[in-house]
């Protein structure tokens, strides 16, 4: 920022509108793919720790120790294997949301009371019923709100990603913003993931009543 | 294997190890951003979280101050913070000050939200057994409810610490002297071997800092609280008492 440059400058918004729809449109879908994988990831370990419940402790464990790395350092660390691409990226977003995802899997299940699990077994109910029918249902207020977790957590990392050029917002917020000194872009990228951010927390909320329109706010 | 035998062999280089912004420099410069933010967010966030969860007041702006502040990238705050440093101290210096705004705003949360809810957790009796033999409302904070929120307080600096540690060598962007330098200048110059090395020593800082907070937070437990008393012999468990309100 030379001297004399005001701090925020609107007509760059106007001029620089379709690179900022681009970058909102590559936040969101790597984004997107990060929640998606990692939501499938986390239901299969789920569904192991349903059938085998001693396997809950080792996976919890080594989704904790993933999330412990650095994300800097993670996505540095991938580069010699799999370089500059957006598989680097997602295989660390992917990492990330597993912690909470597997956690709060893990526990929706187990908050399904055993008496509701007899019921549903006396009732003559498949293994498969029973998990379709009685347990997601009971389990979806707490999966939503990992969801929810996982999703706000992975819109921040994506900037991150602008380091090995996979950042959507970041973009703006640091190639543009923070190396070249035009807050003007640091403070759109920032607004714009927080509001995005928000959003989707709240769409995620709102599809969590629909899903479940008995379950009150335990969810927040 | 090779490409590991080249890491280790930049580790003991002397391109390392003299002239400017050694690993010695870089290592250290990374300790002190991440402690000096760490020190300014436990000033902030400290006598926030004491003051609500001894009052019970504002705690519904504090959570949603947090969750606000966690929605905004580390990264987000550095670069707000530095076009106005760096107006306001007309150069950009060596970085220090975004930095130490970015941090401190990233460790604040977790600090004021386990120091308030530590301090909400204290059995409502002890309040008023401490309220009964008289203690003043300061007593009260310092001698009963903050030693038994400790562990839940320390809990809550050491996710700030280690999220500091680790977000630390972002803010080589700004110009701030960490390990972070070796990563952007590796990026740059596409020198796998070198922004290796630089992350596997930011993934044992943050492994180093997880494990001083935690033996830190092992320290801060008073032996009377429940779950931690251990026979002061043989550090056996000792059978847990009755809780109070049973008696």
């Amino acid at each position: 920022m030379r001297a004399g440059q005001p701090f925020f400058r609107f007509e760059w918004l106007v001029d620089n509108a379709d690179q900022i729809a681009r970058r909102v449109g590559e936040q969101l879908y790597i984004t997107l793919i990060a929640i998606v994988v990692g939501f499938l990831i986390s239901f299969a370990l789920a569904l192991l720790v349903r059938r085998y419940p001693r396997l809950a402790a080792p996976f919890l464990g080594v989704a904790g120790i993933l999330y412990a790395i650095p994300s800097i350092a993670a996505f540095v660390l991938l580069i010699p294997i799999t370089h500059l691409t957006l598989v680097t990226a997602e295989i660390v977003l992917v990492s990330y949301t597993l912690v909470v995802l597997v956690r709060n899997m893990i526990a929706g299940f187990r908050a399904v009371p055993a008496d509701v699990l007899e019921a549903a077994d006396a009732m003559g109910y498949t293994n498969g019923q029973r998990l379709w029918r009685v347990e997601l249902p009971i389990a979806t207020p707490i999966i939503v709100a990992g969801v929810r977790i996982a999703t706000v957590t992975t819109m921040g990392l994506v900037t991150i990603a602008s380091l090995i050029g996979h950042g959507g917002l970041g973009y703006l917020i640091v190639n543009i913003g923070i190396l070249r000194v035009f807050p003007t872009a640091t403070i759109t990228g920032v607004v714009l993931v927080v509001a995005l951010s928000a959003l989707l927390d709240f769409g995620l909320a709102l599809l969590q009543r629909r899903l479940t329109p008995w379950s009150t706010a335990r969810a927040a | 294997m090779e490409f590991l035998g080249k890491v280790a062999a930049w580790y003991v280089d002397p391109a390392q190890w003299t002239g400017r912004d050694t690993l010695p420099e870089l290592l250290g410069g990374t300790i002190l951003v991440a402690a000096l933010s760490l020190a300014v967010a436990l000033l902030i966030a400290m006598p926030i979280g004491l003051y609500i969860g001894h009052t019970g007041r504002g705690a519904q702006a504090a959570v949603a101050i947090a969750n606000i502040g966690r929605a905004v990238p580390s990264l987000g705050w550095m670069g707000i913070a530095y076009p106005i440093t760096t107006a306001l101290f007309a150069r950009a210096g060596n970085g220090l000050m975004p930095a130490m705004i970015a941090l401190a705003a990233l460790g604040i949360p977790p600090i004021v939200t386990n120091t308030f809810a530590g301090l909400r957790e204290v059995d409502p009796e002890l309040r008023e057994a401490g309220r009964g033999v008289g203690m003043t409302e300061r007593q009260l904070l310092w001698r009963v409810e903050v030693p038994v929120a400790l562990p839940v307080i320390m809990a809550g600096v050491r996710s700030s610490a280690v999220a500091i540690v680790a977000t630390t060598p972002l803010m080589s962007l700004v110009g701030a002297n960490t390990l972070g330098d070796y990563i952007i200048a590796g990026l740059n110059l596409s020198d796998e071997v070198e922004m290796f090395a630089a992350a596997l020593l930011v993934v044992v800082a943050a492994l180093a800092t997880e494990l001083l907070f935690a033996w830190l937070e092992r320290r801060a437990t008073s032996p009377g609280l429940g779950g931690g008393a251990r026979d002061r012999m043989t550090g056996a468990p000792l059978q847990p008492r009755p809780a109070a309100s049973e008696g």
